[in-house]
């Protein structure tokens, strides 16, 4: 199939008013007669289903936790970009949409970054209309910092919980609309299945995950805003319940999947310390803004942190950056100290760790300054590690924080099924191969709150829907398919736990499919991949019965899911025979070791199509077009 | 430093909300003082696997003590003993050897039990809806600036809104009835 990605013609910055101008409407008294089911309530899933009740449609979203206000878009902290210039720094909607396409090494569409740009704008007054309490200056006025990959300050915060006070404000406009009973929401469920009928999205299959029942609901279109698959790695900055099964189940019903291999490691992670560690946490990228990253000069310098004098030191993003020092972006920032730590100048027990120091930021601001820009982080550090980074530098290594790859949408932000829509981390649209700081968050809320409201009425507008119930045929199909795995995951009792099988593929995605990543690793891996995964369909033992809460249950279909998912991930590593962006493959750097693109033969997007169970899937590549940039070796020096 | 210590533990478990629930006494053996207190009960719920029993049901989600989704009450405190500190921020460090740790639900009848430690806290979110937000619509909202909102406003609203909603205070006995963060 031939990728269109429907990009609106015109020049760039008009792309967007003549697209929403050219789509059809729905007028206001036929959309409440159409249901769209909205599974997610992050970010983007939360905008989404309270900005579409507020326009009259009938609404019906799922979440997996309690309560829609748990999403892990809750746990963002650092900041959201947006192209205000409030600093007068000469920031404008030009240079967000330039920051972005470069940070991303190129490999995002223009005309889905310019939009994003525009509308951030947006965000910052319907979120402080909303009463999200943004850091504010003496005067009263919305405070900013920086993030990695700019050079102006257009980051706002609320403290170091961002994205806990941008979700409650989805969350509170969700909970007005369920109120008002435009949408009805269906917490502790979990989407297993995708129902397409002639061609078109209609419905979902869910499990209640307090009974165990399997509920089926139709609707006249369907928008996953499920987040990212980072949870691949067992060990990332995700939730525990994070997982990529409504994602990966709709690429089984037909939904391309896009640049599954590029995923994004985070610098300043606290790091690795056990076996039985069961996530990692993320120390904000804004930390960097104050804190300085080292590490000893001299490999195997055991000494403490305070016993190596500043001649001993090496501030290596300092040193290789001058322009953008300590905010590189992350990528970058990562493999250094990736590097770092392979020459044997890694610190802490593991040597797995590199320092970033607040001596001097406390030395220059005061003690108060700090704690009042990053109290909560330097609490939950503490906590953690019982150090205090107050007095002794913070350790810090990369992990598994983002990813940017997901199922492909085009600009309306739909997928290869009609009627699927793909909001958030959850499509792969806008971040290319590296997400910048403070970008996630204006991308969830973006798609949510003033794209797809929009798109999404060009689609109803001009499709016909037939009337369609649960008794259809597609659906039972849909029913037998879940049910059966269901049981088999109950029935094979074997010898091994589903988090057991899930710390090895891990390992597996760490060790080769990581922050540097090589040819024969990628193939090697492949196989252990494959290998695990028919292991865990001979041996895992997961307890219990299925009409019942059964979080083993749960976690058994999602480590089978990632066991395929993470194979595909390695096919698409070893097809790009590139390095861009978080995808470092060893064979292709330059002379200074930073990614080395091949724009000649690689400058697409890969969408990847299932084909059947036991067939491999087929790549399908979309060229991307710059018109207004100039592709360059990123460089931050 | 890490070290490692065993425990005592009486679970409460409960198979559903109309069931009858009891304490379980189980040994936990080796855990190291750096894990939290839920990758100590991952431990267990491996082991229990393992020997072929149904894990101990327990709701978490971030595990970095924001989503607010865990919590049980430990020794008789919501989140246990240590202050601002939701359970999965909680390190075994705070234990001693030796130590008999009691585990429960969160103890209210608003929150009815779904199966051993997860309880059902719908009811949170039954106020948001009565009222718990700013009728705006998207879109149409003024320019951010255009309404200065003082520093010291902003800070006691922030104060306010970083509840996590865990229903930590709704478990405490009703004289404690604070925020345990």
């Amino acid at each position: 199939m031939k990728l269109d990605a429907k990009i609106p013609g015109g020049p760039l910055a008009e792309k967007w008013d003549k697209h929403r101008f050219e789509l059809k409407l729905v007028n206001p008294a036929n959309k409440r007669k159409f249901e769209i089911i909205v599974v997610g309530t992050g970010l983007a899933g939360g905008s989404a289903s309270a900005s579409l009740a507020e326009l009259g449609y009938n609404v019906k979203t799922f979440c997996i936790q309690d309560s829609p206000r748990r999403a892990h878009s809750i746990a963002a902290q650092g900041g959201i970009n947006a192209a205000k210039n409030y600093t007068n720094e000469g920031d404008s909607i030009w240079r967000l949409f330039y920051d972005t396409v470069k940070g991303g090494d190129f490999r995002a569409r223009e005309a889905n970054i310019y939009r994003l740009a525009q509308v951030s704008n947006n965000i910052i007054d319907q979120c402080v209309a909303q009463g999200v309490p943004f850091a504010r200056d003496y005067g009263g006025l919305l405070a900013n910092r920086s993030f990695g990959g700019a050079q102006v300050q257009r980051t706002f915060y609320a403290r170091g919980q961002t994205g806990q006070q941008l979700l409650l404000g989805a969350y509170s406009a969700l909970m007005r609309q369920i109120g008002t009973g435009k949408v009805k929401m269906f917490p502790r469920r979990e989407m297993l299945d995708i129902v397409v009928i002639n061609g078109k999205a209609r419905g979902i299959v869910a499990r209640n995950l307090i009974t165990g029942e399997i509920e089926t609901h139709t609707g006249d279109a369907v928008v996953l805003c499920t987040g990212g698959y980072g949870n691949v790695y067992f060990l990332s900055t995700n939730a525990m319940a994070s997982n990529a099964t409504a994602a990966f189940r709709a690429y089984k019903k037909g939904a391309y999947f896009a640049n599954p291999c590029f995923t994004q490691i985070h610098p300043t992670c606290i790091p690795v310390h056990g076996d039985y560690q069961s996530k990692l946490t993320l120390m904000s990228e804004s930390l960097r803004n104050d804190g300085r990253v080292w590490v000893p000069k001299n490999p195997e310098d055991k000494r403490r942190p305070h016993q190596i004098p500043e001649s001993d030191r090496d501030y290596y993003l300092e040193n290789k950056y001058p322009s953008f020092g300590n905010l590189v972006p992350r990528d970058v920032a990562s493999r250094n100290a990736k590097e770092q730590c392979d020459i044997g100048k890694g610190v802490g027990e593991t040597g797995l760790a590199v320092y970033l120091d607040f001596e001097d930021a406390i030395k220059r601001d005061g003690k108060d300054a700090i704690e009042k820009k990053y109290g909560n982080l330097f609490q939950m550090y503490e906590k953690i590690t019982a150090e205090n980074p107050y007095e002794t530098p913070m350790m810090i290594y990369p992990a598994i924080h983002y990813t940017m790859g997901g199922l492909w949408v085009d600009y309306n932000l739909m997928s290869t099924i009609d009627g699927l829509f793909v909001l958030g981390e959850a499509n792969f649209s806008d971040h290319g191969a590296n997400r910048l700081g403070a970008s996630a968050l204006m991308q969830g809320l973006a798609d949510g709150y003033f794209v797809l409201p929009y798109t999404i009425g060009g689609y109803l507008t001009g499709t016909t829907l037939e009337e369609v119930t649960t008794g259809h045929s597609a659906f039972k199909e849909s029913i037998t398919s879940v049910n059966d795995s269901i049981e088999k995951l109950l029935s094979i009792n074997g010898k091994r736990t589903v988090d057991d099988f899930h710390k090895q593929l891990g390992h597996i995605m760490w060790d080769y499919c990581g922050m540097a990543r090589n040819n024969e690793g990628l193939k090697k891996a492949r196989g252990m991949v494959q290998q695990l995964r028919e292991e865990f369909w001979e041996n895992v033992v997961v307890p219990g019965s299925k009409k019942d809460f059964n979080q083993s249950l749960e976690r058994a279909g999602r480590v089978a899911d990632f066991l395929e998912f993470g194979e595909l991930m390695l096919m698409d590593a070893i097809s790009r025979q590139e390095s861009c962006g978080g995808h470092f493959n060893e064979a292709y750097q330059t002379a200074e070791n930073e990614a080395l693109r091949d724009d000649e033969n690689f400058c697409h997007v890969s969408a990847w199509e299932f084909t059947g169970k036991d067939n491999e899937p087929v790549l399908n590549k979309e060229e991307l077009k710059f018109e207004n940039v100039e592709l360059t070796q990123r460089s931050y020096k | 430093m890490t070290k490692t210590i065993n425990l005592t533990l009486k679970i409460w478990r409960q198979k559903g909300q109309k069931k009858k629930g009891r304490l379980e006494t189980y040994k936990a053996v080796d855990i190291s003082t750096d894990m939290s207190f839920l990758e100590m009960i991952d431990v267990i719920n491996e082991q229990l696997t393992l020997e072929g029993k149904e894990p101990v049901a327990f709701d978490h989600d971030c595990r970095e003590g924001i989503c607010g989704m865990c919590g049980a009450v430990v020794n008789g405190r919501a989140h246990g003993p240590e202050k601002g500190t939701t359970l999965c921020q909680l390190h075994m460090r705070h234990f001693s050897d030796g130590d008999t740790i009691v585990i429960e639900p969160w103890r209210s009848r608003a929150f009815p039990v779904i199966k051993d430690l997860a309880v059902d806290r719908s009811a949170l979110d039954k106020m948001i809806q009565a009222g718990g937000f700013i009728s705006v619509n998207t879109g149409g909202a003024q320019d951010a600036n255009a309404i200065p909102v003082p520093q010291d406003a902003a800070e006691l609203a922030m104060d306010a809104a970083a509840c996590i909603g865990c229903g930590a205070c709704v478990a405490a006995y009703p004289t404690h009835r604070q925020c345990f963060l």
